[in-house]
């Protein structure tokens, strides 16, 4: 009787040549390496961000913000020319269709996340609508970081719709719904929280779903807080300013200490005014913080479709035991299991030898295609978990590259700030001393 | 020469119209040291005719008598020089105390002393609000005509603060402690024999005196009250321009030092709200680096940084709430007084000396201000410089530590 569990836990020391009946093509002939990566052979960059209004698909007048795509070969260093300059629109609509293709199609990769649709964690002065010119502009950013990820992926960089949707304006949307991906999506996967109870599930994946909630947990609760400290830290700034003018005024009553007051009075205006930039700095420190966030939500999306597939594996294995059961009865006229129809032959008199014939014929056929179907299952498990964990690895390295340069970029917009609190209040300590 | 150890000069009476400066009986130059005083022998007129001056100054009908500086540094560094001081008081250990009628704080009055007038040259003496109170209001009899420093309000409504919380009670100490400072300092009120009595009456002393009527000196003080709100009514011919020239200033700086309150605890608020936000901040990157290896440390280092300038910031708003706070807080209070000075203005035709009195401790308030203004501001200057450097030490410190790893790492990820 086979087993599925037996085949799934030892799947990373499975050959791999076998023939591709998973749908996937084995992970050796997709990887890019670095150097074949879009990447490196295409300056992309989402260079400009537009208001338009349009009719959208239910003929209502609609505003959305338009974003302008720009690509260029990289041109070798000897030929000396730029190469020229190819553009097209896109709106955030079609990049979200773009990534929900990817994440259909490339199931074990850890798809790179879209920036945020609305503003969240917002501290009081950025506004939380979407035609915001800074929203905007930071989400200019995020899409053209967005694409940067894709472009440099190992895998996602050779597909063919995500290259055209940089490279060809009309007729983009119809190509992907050819693709028919939509009705690859398991409908299932919406249901977030809905659990699968898997008997066997594997360990890693258990292990890193854990670890993506915990992620998401804590980089939400970081961001909530600093949202919150942004905030105050204003507020401290900001009142500062009330001394310069103040200070201005009385500077107009006081003959002795009118000069030191009223320069110390400008020092306090520099001070208060120095708060805007630096939040604007950290904002993007922010928006670090949040593509990974959001990437372990992608992470998550992973450890989803493998715990989907392992609850079919065990479903389909479930199915062939039981109908394997029912062959053997059949064969050997004992019940063992209760079925009414075997309570009901027992009592209105036994099947004709050439009904049981009829049914144990038909029930081999099915136990047949069960089993191959069982034995593909079990393949496209095994290919998946390896590329998956593959990509995971891949991932893993470059968020623990990623974070560890964000935290270092954080340290160094705390020291630029305290270098320039020290020089203004060196600057108004002189005008004080002076007053 | 003399081997006593005391050294009485006859008392001197300047010419007190008005009770300007009559408030200085038996008024006894202030030996420094012992031993100087007895060196000093002749040359003791000297000092005594100086710090005359410095009385007579106020007490003269001239105004442009120029203020020596050894005075001038006696009247404006309460810390510093202290040779130059003769009388130290400081105000401690409050304590509560529990009758059948009522309930209130009384505070340790410790005064230090080398004055001849003084029967002993150590005093202590519990006091509550009350009698400050009654202190105060007997130098306003005193010294129509001179600034006495203000008093901490009886309840304080903003901010809420319970009428016996810690809080309170201390800040109101810290008030009442510059307030016998102010007057020690004070020329004039200094040699105050009610301000005497406070300082060295045990309680049954001081409660039986404060029953007697108003001395001479009060009667006086009465008299100028009457004529002054005899004349508000009907208004001053030509009221000297340097009265106007006062109340203006006086109006305008009043409204600014209430606004400089209001911002000075804005900040403070501001300061707590965000040292309340960074103190969760820190422990969110702690626990963090719990589901992570290759970054744990970075991460606990930033944590550790945040904690740090948390603590730093705690520092700063105690630097804020021990210097500018109560500081600005008595200039209000001043200010409010001294916008009643307008009375003291209309005295101008009847009581010429008073003018040159209040004006001369008006130049001396002026002088006192500027001092405490440019101190003040100077120490939140440093509060803040030496925040930003100690916040600026601790993320620099975690920088290098992650540079020297990020240099590890490439070094080990070299391969042929």
């Amino acid at each position: 009787m086979e087993n599925a569990e037996a085949e799934q836990s030892d799947s990373r020391s499975e050959d791999d040549g076998a023939a591709p009946c998973s749908g996937l093509p084995p992970p050796e002939q997709l990887a890019a390496t670095m150097e074949d990566c879009l990447a490196k052979k295409m300056e992309i960059t989402v260079s400009e961000a537009e208001k338009r209004t349009g009719r959208n698909a239910m003929n209502i007048q609609e505003t959305y913000t338009a974003y302008l795509i720009e690509t260029r070969a990289v041109e070798s260093q000897s030929e000396g020319q730029c190469a020229p300059v190819d553009s097209l629109w896109r709106r955030y609509s079609e990049f979200e269709l773009l990534r929900n293709y990817l994440s259909v199609t490339y199931p074990h990769i850890v798809v790179p996340p879209l920036p945020e649709k609305r503003a969240d964690f917002v501290w009081h002065k950025l506004s939380a609508d979407n035609m915001d010119p800074d929203f905007v502009e930071r989400r200019r950013i995020g899409l053209e970081n967005f694409l940067l990820r894709v472009a440099s992926h190992p895998v996602l960089c050779q597909d063919k719709i995500f290259y055209s949707f940089l490279t060809q304006e009309g007729g983009w949307k119809e190509m992907v719904n050819e693709t028919g991906f939509q009705l690859k999506a398991d409908s299932r996967l919406k249901a977030l929280n809905a659990t699968f109870r898997v008997k066997n599930p594997d360990k890693r994946f258990t292990e890193l779903k854990h670890y993506s909630d915990e992620l998401q947990s804590v980089i939400s609760h970081l961001l909530r807080v600093r949202a919150r400290v942004a905030d105050r830290l204003y507020g401290v700034y900001k009142v500062h300013g009330n001394y310069g003018r103040v200070f201005s005024e009385w500077s107009a009553i006081e003959k002795e200490m009118g000069d030191g007051l009223q320069s110390a009075g400008h020092h306090m205006d520099v001070y208060a005014a120095s708060i805007d930039d630096i939040l604007e700095e950290e904002e993007h420190y922010a928006d670090q913080l949040k593509e990974y966030l959001f990437y372990a939500e992608a992470l998550r999306a992973v450890c989803r479709k493998h715990e989907l597939m392992q609850y079919d594996l065990e479903m389909a294995a479930q199915d062939l035991t039981s109908k394997k059961q029912q062959c053997e009865e059949l064969a050997t006229g004992t019940v063992r299991t209760f079925s009414l129809k075997g309570m009901t032959s027992k009592l209105f008199g036994q099947e004709t030898p050439e009904q049981r014939e009829a049914k144990l014929k038909v029930l081999e056929e099915q136990i047949q295609e069960g089993e191959e179907q069982l034995k593909s299952k079990n393949l496209e498990g095994r290919d998946f978990v390896k590329s998956a964990w593959a990509d995971i690895e891949r991932f893993k390295e470059q968020k623990n590259h990623d974070l560890k340069e964000a935290l270092i970029s954080y340290a160094v917009m705390q020291i630029s700030m305290c270098k320039k609190g020290i020089q203004v209040w060196t600057n108004a300590k002189e005008c004080f001393s002076k007053m | 020469m003399a081997a006593e150890g005391r050294v009485l000069a006859p008392p001197l009476r300047p010419p007190s119209p008005g009770g300007g400066g009559a408030a200085v009986p038996g008024a006894v130059p202030e030996p420094l040291l012992a031993a100087e005083v007895l060196a000093l022998d002749d040359e003791e007129d000297l000092e005594v005719f100086s710090k005359d001056t410095s009385l007579a100054e106020v007490n003269s009908f001239s105004s442009s008598v120029p203020i020596s500086p050894s005075s001038m540094i006696n009247q404006y560094k309460l810390e510093d020089e202290p040779e130059l001081r003769d009388l130290f008081i400081t105000v401690d250990d409050p304590e509560s105390h529990i009758t059948a009628i009522e309930t209130f704080i009384t505070y340790r009055v410790v005064t230090k002393t080398s004055r001849g007038e003084f029967d002993s040259s150590e005093y202590e003496v519990r006091r509550r609000y009350q009698d400050f109170l009654w202190l105060k209001s007997k130098l306003e009899e005193a010294h129509p005509t001179l600034i006495i420093p203000p008093l901490p309000e009886k309840f304080i409504m903003k901010g809420m603060v319970e009428r016996f919380s810690d809080e309170f009670i201390e800040t109101r100490r810290k008030a009442l402690h510059k307030f016998l400072n102010r007057i020690a300092d004070h020329p004039t009120l200094t040699f105050n024999e009610d301000f005497k009595i406070f300082l060295t009456a045990q309680a049954w002393e001081l409660s039986s005196h404060k029953k007697q009527g108003p001395g001479l000196l009060s009667r006086m003080g009465q008299t100028v009250r009457a004529v002054a709100s005899s004349v508000r009514g009907g208004g001053v011919k030509n009221r000297p321009e340097m009265f106007t020239e006062m109340n203006s200033y006086m109006e305008a700086f009043s409204q600014k030092i209430n606004v400089l309150d209001k911002i000075a605890h804005r900040i403070y608020k501001e300061e707590r709200e965000y040292f309340n936000e960074m103190k969760e901040y820190g422990p969110i990157h702690t626990l963090w680096s719990a589901s992570e290896e290759d970054i744990a440390e970075s991460l606990k280092g930033v944590a550790s940084c945040i904690d740090k300038c948390c603590k730093a910031t705690e520092k700063k708003m105690a630097g804020l709430s021990e210097n500018l706070l109560p500081i600005l807080h008595e200039y209000v209070l001043y200010s409010e007084i001294l916008m009643f000075s307008e009375e003291i203005g209309k005295l101008e035709d009847k009581v010429e000396c008073a003018n040159n009195a209040l004006k001369a401790d008006w130049d001396r308030w002026k002088q006192n201000m500027q001092f405490d203004m440019r101190s003040t501001f100077t120490n939140v200057a440093e509060n803040n410089l030496r925040y930003y450097e100690e916040c600026l030490a601790t993320w620099e410190s975690f920088l290098a530590s992650q540079r020297v790893e990020l240099h590890m790492e490439e070094d080990s990820e070299d391969r042929p």
